[in-house]
């Protein structure tokens, strides 16, 4: 009844029987979540942090084996910040910069990522999936042990749903057989293969790349690689891969992809023995290694039409999914979250409209297009669907050997970076003349030096007013939602990138963000009706 | 002497080169090539300046 899909890295929230599965009546919760992945658990911490109770039902008892998404880029370190595991993740996490790209047997061009000064975060790390869950996780139980409203129910698997009006009826099977609840909302946060999706009969359209990649992490014996990324596009070593990518993760562990093709017998090609004579035949026969864990894994690029059906929402692989190149696979779900959770939580406390939901599905459609048309772009550069399409990627590569105008045609990923809501209806007029385009309205905040700190820590989770060498209450209160005011001055940064991020030519400026620590509204000086209107639209209340 | 630019000079060379391979999008080897030469004319006109137009091509072949 209850075998396991997939190999445990650890064992995080044994099966413990709920007093909901002998109650006489299903009982009623606000939030269930479906999945305890990254994308389930990161609700489960928003939620929980707002004092929303959430529930979240995993069909495993705890942590996936195997790296998966190795890369975790700055936004997605920045969010698990502001709900309490960024710092544990940077301190394990492996920071790189220099990347080389590689051509045949030639080094075409090497990089230096010369990441921005004055952040917090890195603009990315690279680290083992479990280790990402495992500091959520962690989170989690400490947050419940100061009181927060988490329910975390390992061998829980939700078996069908009746999706009403305003809720949904949860079969869920457990060790101890099936029991129903209720939930208001449910959110699916139940991975690419989604079974919630299908038990709706929901679309998920889009493209297949008919290629497939071998993943093996190994652990060095007898030699070491520098803390770079290395890419190889046709390499000399055929018998290994089409192209192949080197990348550290901690632990002394390093990632190699080879690109084997579409017509593959994954049997076959799971065999020791043959993930050994590519490897043998990419790294040379002296080099020592352990194998650690090794996968092959295929990619699409898709998404659903509609990421919220009636009370069920959808989040993360579940509602879109990329090919890997670009890191935008787990960094978008930790958006669709950081986006989804205080409307949510404003819904479900009656302090906004239903309606605002639908801006998550707006807004984070926006964000995944931009993530598929970003990764299948990648795809297409590394695996040419095409005569000319490989005529031209060869081209660019052998120009890029001598010339540094074809390196940014160069596309092994383009690393994911957070989306701005351009067109959200959330937003406000951009009324602060002279401000940098980088923090307009729609846009996620940069982070910035400020006293002894950053920026993005100050801003928290509610909705923030920032006062910059401005005038303001110290808070205002507007439908029910507390506006809180952090005045600073553009002083507080001697090295002015504060200035330079947030008032460019201006003097002075007062922006309104938003608890995903997006701008909804900016402007020159403080004008308390405008910023109440504004509050009102960044939560649905006023019709633009 | 002008010089041949070959520092980054495109505006959104991710969009550009996506524009590029879609218009050869269904088309045959032959055409394609067509269409290259076709476009490698037109660029070249729109340099106009010899000596910038020799120095891409001996770019090329080098």
């Amino acid at each position: 009844m209850f075998d396991d899909r997939y190999t445990l890295a650890f064992k995080a929230y044994p099966y413990e029987k709920s007093p909901d599965q002998s109650a006489e009546n299903p009982v009623r919760h606000p939030v269930v979540v479906m999945g305890g992945g990254p994308v389930g658990m990161a609700t489960a911490l928003d939620l929980g942090r707002q004092g929303v109770p959430v529930l979240v039902l995993d069909d495993h008892e705890g942590v996936g084996m195997g790296s998966r998404a190795i890369c975790f880029a700055k936004r997605s370190l920045e969010i698990a910040d502001r709900y309490g595991c960024g710092d544990p993740m940077l301190e394990k996490g492996v920071v790189w910069n220099v990347g080389k790209v590689f051509h045949e047997d030639r080094q075409v061009f090497e990089f230096n990522l010369l990441p921005e000064e004055g952040h917090k975060f890195p603009a990315f790390i690279n680290m083992q999936q479990p280790y990402f869950e495992q500091f959520m996780i962690e989170r989690a139980r400490a947050l419940q042990a100061e009181g927060a409203p988490i329910q975390i129910r390992g061998k829980n698997r939700v078996e069908s749903v009746d999706v009403q009006d305003d809720h949904v009826v949860l079969t869920v099977m457990t060790p101890d057989g099936p029991y129903t609840l209720e939930a208001d909302w449910l959110i699916g946060c139940d991975g690419a293969s989604s079974p919630l999706r299908g038990m709706l009969g929901l679309d998920f359209s889009g493209r297949v790349f008919q290629d497939s990649f071998l993943i093996a992490d190994i652990k060095m014996i007898n030699t070491n690689f520098p803390t770079e990324r290395w890419f190889w596009f046709d390499p000399p070593f055929k018998s290994a891969g089409a192209s192949t990518l080197l990348h550290k993760q901690p632990d002394d562990v390093w990632r190699v992809d080879f690109q084997i093709g579409w017509d593959v017998d994954r049997k076959e090609e799971m065999k020791e023995k043959n993930i050994r004579a590519r490897l043998d035949a990419f790294l040379g026969g002296d080099v020592e290694y352990e194998i650690v864990w090794s996968s092959i894994y295929t990619f699409q690029c898709k998404r659903m039409e509609n990421f919220r059906a009636g009370p069920v929402i959808f989040a993360g692989d579940a509602a879109h999914q990329v090919s890997p190149f670009g890191a935008r696979g787990a960094n978008s779900g930790m958006q669709d979250v950081d986006n989804l959770g205080w409307k949510l939580g404003l819904v479900v406390n009656g302090k906004a409209p239903v309606s605002l939901l639908d801006s998550y599905n707006s807004e984070r459609i926006f964000g995944a297009d931009e993530n598929v048309l970003n990764s299948t772009r990648s795809t297409d550069f590394i695996t040419p669907k095409s005569d000319t399409s490989r005529l031209f990627r060869d081209a660019v590569l052998h120009l890029s050997e001598r010339f540094e105008f074809a390196r940014p045609l160069v596309n092994s990923g383009r690393l994911s970076v957070p989306c701005v809501y351009d067109t959200s209806t959330l937003n406000s007029a951009d009324n602060l003349a002279g401000g940098p385009a980088r923090t307009r309205p729609g846009a996620p905040c940069p982070d910035a030096p400020l006293g002894d700190g950053y920026l993005l820590s100050h801003l928290g989770d509610g909705f923030v007013l920032l006062a910059i060498d401005s005038d303001a209450p110290d808070e205002i209160v507007e439908s029910g939602i507390t506006i809180k005011t952090i005045s600073i001055s553009a002083k507080d940064d001697p090295s002015g990138q504060l200035a330079a991020r947030y008032l460019g030519q201006a003097q002075r400026g007062v922006y309104l963000i938003r608890p995903d620590q997006h701008v909804t509204a900016r402007m020159a000086t403080f004008d308390e009706a405008e910023i109440r209107a504004a509050l009102r639209r960044a939560t649905g209340q006023e019709i633009v | 002497m002008s010089d041949l630019t070959l520092t980054a000079n495109i505006d959104s060379p991710d969009d550009f080169y996506a524009d590029l391979l879609d218009i050869h999008e269904g088309h045959s080897k032959e055409e394609s090539e067509a269409i290259n030469a076709r476009l490698i004319l037109i660029l070249a006109n729109h340099i106009g300046n010899r000596d910038v137009l020799k120095q891409a091509l001996a770019a090329a072949v080098s």
